[in-house]
């Protein structure tokens, strides 16, 4: 029973990054542009989000002061938001405003962002000698939280109270994102940008605006995940390819949640567990490769199970990989 | 011509060019208010990509538009409707997961959460002000195509549009449903709304216009007033010449019976029967035509006859030529290739040309070499037959094409369909089933297309014809047949039955005309 406890938290924390990832790519496909640069992007905010606490770090200390956890906290967060933005932008613009293949685009977006990551990540390890890491100061800011009362109630304070802040952003999202597209008249439209922009564009809406805004804000949502990564799964230190493969399993569970920021919620959960599994039950025998395989193995047979028939309202946004054009004929 | 109304829309000396070619070359046209006005022209004679640019897809290159006496830029569909300009494409631009509310409200400024009770009150409001029947509730893709337009007109109305253009309305619809949109169009007119309606049916201009604008080849051809013109000067202007409208149905002795489908069940994706007990047999010489609103199992009968959609229930019988003579050899199930490879020359023109009947990247030589590479021997491919039938078809069947390695997606509606039927005819084919071969085509192309399916009959093939325009269906067809959701009417002689009394079939399953049936 508190094996089964310990791995629910755990399946949580590890999936929040792959809902953030996931999010991000729902809101992106929402807009009909699938953008195969998670990974690059959530690389990219991992560096930003580490990278520019680490450099405040060092100046409050250099000027004397003792660093803020909060601030710190809120800098990775619009740092790596930011940085993942930057990366959908320059993905936006090749395939939205050049009509470049969108497939293409996003993939040269991952290895772009892969690399640029790693090099930064590389280069602040060594200019800080050895390796970079936050201090405990704004380490603690990602820490797990613990909420007075709530926290202490016996099985539920552990599964729902007692996380860091941005697994409680994450799921917040994910409710806002998924009322956002269901409710309200903005969430319409651009549900109807991304099925058919020849008909949007038709009932006087301007696409490009919707499709740069979804492509921008999913993307800095993607640099949030990575930066959870490097926030909180590593705890502050940057370690190299720190986001390994969890952009790719953030474009698949966008097929295994429907499109369904709310149904993300349970993909990431699934998938976090599945990722921990082998550190809570382990069995006895078991190489750990076949554990390390499990995600990817799931991954597929969840994409088999999901490519059959479906209703029409659960299937990808139809003019995701199609750049439109008004004028083309 | 006197006109006791204002003009609301006058368009003056528009040029459109889309690369090297021209859309619209100096093109005029005025419209008055609360009139009907019909714009007519062959394909490619600029008539939707002038409308186009009134409703905002197109920005032209120069002319100048004015609106209610203003002149005005459009630059996007916004601009056209808060103009009042509403247009209702032929391709119709809805979301087809979004319900008909839901389409209706698309991109319109309001507050934040949308108010599906207002909008569908709103929307039953207008429904039942012009006589429209609409459930707002209703998905996309649940809907007939008549309930779609319904919607699109529905959406432009709610914008406020007092100008309305109507792309090929009718081409699509029942005589029922397409007499319905022409009593909700009087409405319209009677409340004052302006109507421009793009067609190239003739009759239906003679029904429904007030006036007539013909376009020829991107540039003005004359304007008529309706009352005062018949079907003859109006093709004589569109096309140039006087062109005959009769189309001719040899007599030929029928021949023997090619091909018999009986009790023929498919299921579609939902497991429902979307065929059910269809039978019917098409004889040499002979030219059965098969009618029915779309989505009633066209697609499907077509696709099991020639081996692309699974069979699960009753039989399709080939009269095939073997060594020891003909006989009906039963090919339920066969899949395409091996009805290829059994020497079977069955022809298929597809509804969807360049998607299942063409490949669109590929020139000429190449898509003609589909069909038969695989009987030539070696291990290269031999161009040059392919090439020797490319050159001869563009001959033949006048293919406006710059040459044949031009890639077949580049060419226009007309000339891929004579292409695809040309490369079909070339193999000598004993069955040949034609889906809409002149969806979408213009007259001269459509007449050249019945011309060549009679050709086809005189040699002795049995053609099966699916058809939309029903007068042309009955004109050219020896047999008809009616399917009506997946079920098939008995094969009745067109001559025997009415138009009104096909399209009733066509709605209602089991619906019997006074007089009794032929037997086939």
């Amino acid at each position: 029973m508190n094996t089964l406890l310990n791995l629910a938290a755990a399946a949580v924390l590890a999936g929040t990054p792959l809902l953030l990832g996931t999010l991000g790519e729902i809101l992106t496909e929402k807009s009909g542009n699938i953008n195969l640069g998670v990974e690059g992007m959530m690389f990219m905010g991992a560096i930003a989000g580490l990278s520019v606490p680490f450099f405040y770090e060092q100046l409050t200390l250099e000027a004397g002061a003792s660093p803020s956890g909060t601030a710190g906290a809120l800098m990775a967060l619009a740092a790596s938001f930011a940085a993942g933005a930057f990366g959908a932008l320059i993905y936006g613009f090749l395939t939205i405003t050049l009509h470049a293949d969108q497939n293409v685009t996003g993939l040269t977006l991952t290895i772009f962002g892969t690399g640029l990551g790693n090099f930064f990540g590389e280069y602040l390890g060594y200019q800080a000698g050895g390796y970079a890491a936050l201090g405990e100061e704004l380490k603690s800011a990602f820490h797990n939280l613990s909420i007075p009362g709530l926290s202490q109630i016996p099985v539920l304070g552990k599964l729902l109270f007692q996380y860091n802040w941005m697994v409680y952003f994450a799921v917040i999202l994910a409710l806002a994102m998924n009322h956002f597209l269901r409710r309200t008249r903005l969430g319409l439209n651009l549900r109807a940008v991304g099925e058919d922009p020849a008909a949007a564009d038709a009932a006087g809406i301007n696409t490009t605006r919707y499709q740069y805004t979804a492509v921008i804000i999913g993307g800095g949502i993607c640099g949030i995940g990575g930066m959870y990564m490097s926030m909180v799964t590593t705890s502050g230190v940057w370690v190299h390819n720190c986001v390994s493969g969890y952009g790719w399993l953030s474009v698949a569970l966008v097929i295994f949640s429907v499109w369904n920021p709310a149904r993300a919620l349970l993909a990431a959960v699934i998938f976090g567990g599945l990722t921990v599994l082998r550190l809570y039950l382990p069995i006895p025998g078991m190489p750990i490769q076949i554990y390390e395989m499990l995600p990817y193995a799931v991954t597929i047979l969840v994409l088999i199970a999901s490519s059959i028939r479906q209703r029409r309202e659960n299937m990808q946004p139809k003019s995701c990989g199609v750049n439109y054009f008004r004028e083309e004929r | 011509m006197n006109h006791t109304g204002k003009n609301v829309v006058r368009m003056t000396n528009i040029t459109k060019t889309f690369g090297t070619s021209t859309a619209d070359r100096n093109v005029d046209l005025e419209l008055y208010k609360g009139e009907i006005l019909a714009l007519l022209g062959e394909n490619g004679s600029g008539k939707t990509t002038l409308m186009n640019i009134l409703a905002g897809i197109y920005f032209p290159d120069s002319g100048t538009i004015e609106v209610q006496g203003q002149e005005v830029q459009i630059r996007s569909p916004r601009d056209a409707f808060q103009l009042g300009i509403g247009m209702i494409h032929q391709h119709f631009k809805l979301v087809d997961v979004l319900t008909a509310g839901e389409n209706i409200v698309l991109g319109l400024p309001g507050p934040l959460y949308v108010d599906r009770k207002e909008i569908n009150r709103k929307v039953q409001e207008l429904a039942s002000r012009y006589g429209f029947d609409l459930e707002p509730e209703k998905k996309i893709y649940n809907m007939s195509v008549s309930e779609k337009q319904t919607v699109e007109i529905l959406k432009a109305l709610y914008r406020g549009a007092d100008i309305l253009i109507l792309d090929e309305p009718t081409a699509v619809l029942t005589p029922q449903e397409t007499q319905k949109l022409f009593n909700v169009l009087r409405n319209m007119k009677e409340d004052g709304k302006s109507i421009i309606i793009i067609t190239h049916k003739l009759h239906e201009v003679l029904a429904i216009s007030d006036r007539a604008v013909i376009l020829r080849k991107g540039e003005n051809a004359g304007t008529v007033d309706t009352l005062s013109t018949t079907q003859e000067e109006l093709t004589e202007k569109m096309v140039g010449r006087a062109v005959s409208l009769a189309i001719e149905r040899p007599q030929v002795p029928r021949g023997k019976e090619m091909l018999r489908v009986s009790e023929l069940t498919c299921l579609g994706p939902d497991r429902g029967k979307i065929l059910d007990r269809v039978s019917f047999s098409a004889y040499a010489g002979e030219i059965l035509g098969i009618a029915g609103i779309s989505g009633s199992g066209q697609k499907e009968l077509c696709e099991a006859v020639a081996g692309l959609y699974p069979v699960s229930g009753g039989s399709i019988l080939y009269n095939c030529q073997t060594s020891h003579g003909r006989k009906m050899e039963n090919i339920t199930g066969w899949p395409s290739g091996r009805i290829y490879q059994q020497g079977i020359s069955m022809a298929f023109v597809p509804e969807d040309r360049l998607g299942m009947g063409l490949a669109p990247s590929m020139d000429m030589v190449d898509n003609v070499m589909l069909r038969s590479y695989r009987s030539t021997p070696g291990l290269f491919l031999n161009r040059k037959k392919p090439r020797e039938i490319s050159r001869r078809l563009i001959q033949e069947l006048d293919i406006q094409t710059p040459g044949i390695s031009t890639p077949v997606r580049r060419l226009s509606g007309g000339n891929v369909q004579k292409i695809l039927l040309g490369r079909e005819i070339s193999n000598d084919p004993s069955v040949l089933i034609a889906a809409y071969p002149v969806r979408g085509l213009d007259i001269q192309t459509s007449y050249k297309i019945y011309h060549m399916l009679g050709e086809q009959k005189k040699k002795g093939t049995a053609v099966i014809f699916l058809g939309e325009d029903l007068d042309v269906l009955m004109e050219l067809s020896d047999k008809i047949l009616v399917l009506c959701d997946g079920k098939a009417s008995k094969v009745m002689d067109p001559k025997e039955v009415s138009k009104e009394e096909i399209g009733m079939m066509m709605l209602h399953f089991g619906w019997t005309p006074r007089h009794q049936e032929v037997n086939p």
